[in-house]
């Protein structure tokens, strides 16, 4: 699938967050998602992005417009250097938390895209990847 | 550091998020309110989320948290003017913000409110 835009904004602060939810809509908007669309994308990119700060000790996310003749749509990729999931089954469940949250974070986050990717190795840190089509 | 500003409204307390909180400022507003509920003797507390283009997780268990501390405080809180697609997205997260409740506007929650502290006058006299 051809890669139309593609942007990376690091995660180290909580402002950081809040600028990811911004260039997230953006990005939906210009791709033309409807609103109840983009609320979910970024909703979800809010939810990933607070995993990367607070469990990963901060990362990345690139943000990519994709898409062919036939559909466009939004892909997001979360990376970190952190710890990572031991058991990555466990920690989809929803509402598992290892800090006292709702532990609806990962598992909404898949709710709210079409496809949903996860890798994960203790020591060496977390990729989630999600994709929402137009 | 930015605050959520609080208003005072005869009885009741008026919370207008105005912004897009990042996590801090949403800690900082639960301790603001708990104590202005105290020094204002509030019975109720108004909190306009109009304004909000998205409710996660974080920001739902804060919702729900400050409905659970006010109550704790004998005040009732109202959560007003969710949008549509926030709410649509809100039941697809799996968040079900038990324990909040929610009006359509600040005048509904107004309304709402009234009711409420009514009916407490009322039951808490019967069971004297
Ligand atoms: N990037 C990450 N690195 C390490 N652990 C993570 C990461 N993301 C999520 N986790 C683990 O998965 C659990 C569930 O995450 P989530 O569904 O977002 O719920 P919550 O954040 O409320 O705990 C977290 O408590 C944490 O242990
Ligand atoms: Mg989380």
């Amino acid at each position: 699938m051809p890669v139309l835009i593609s942007a990376t904004h690091g995660i180290h602060t909580p402002e950081d967050v809040v600028a990811v939810r911004q260039a997230v809509r953006q990005r939906a908007v210009e791709l033309g998602f409807n609103l109840v669309d983009q609320t979910k994308l970024v909703t979800a990119a809010s939810e990933l992005a607070r995993n990367t700060l607070q469990y990963g000790g901060g990362g990345a996310v690139l943000i990519e417009g994709i898409g062919d003749g036939l559909r466009r749509g939004l892909r997001l990729t979360f990376e970190d250097k952190g710890p990572g999931i031991a058991d990555i089954d466990e920690a989809l469940r929803g509402g598992f938390s290892t800090a006292g949250g709702l532990g609806l974070g990962l598992s909404g986050a898949r709710r709210l895209s079409n496809e949903f990717q996860i890798e994960s190795r203790p020591g060496e840190g977390t990729r989630v990847t999600i994709t929402r089509w137009r | 550091m930015e605050r959520i500003p609080i208003l005072k409204m005869g009885e009741y307390l008026l919370v207008t998020i105005q912004v897009d909180m990042h996590d801090r400022v949403a800690m900082t507003l639960q301790d603001d309110l708990t104590a202005r509920i105290v020094s204002a003797h509030a019975k109720g507390v108004l909190i306009d989320i109009s304004a909000l283009e998205i409710v996660d997780s974080f920001i739902g268990r804060m919702l729900g948290d400050l409905a659970a501390m006010s109550r704790v405080l004998a005040a009732e809180t109202v959560v007003v003017g969710m949008r549509p697609a926030v709410a649509i997205t809100l039941v697809e997260l799996g968040l079900s913000l038990t324990g909040v409740r929610t009006a359509l506007n600040v005048e509904r929650g107004m309304e709402l409110l009234r009711r409420r502290i009514a009916e407490q006058g009322r039951d808490g006299a019967g069971s004297d």
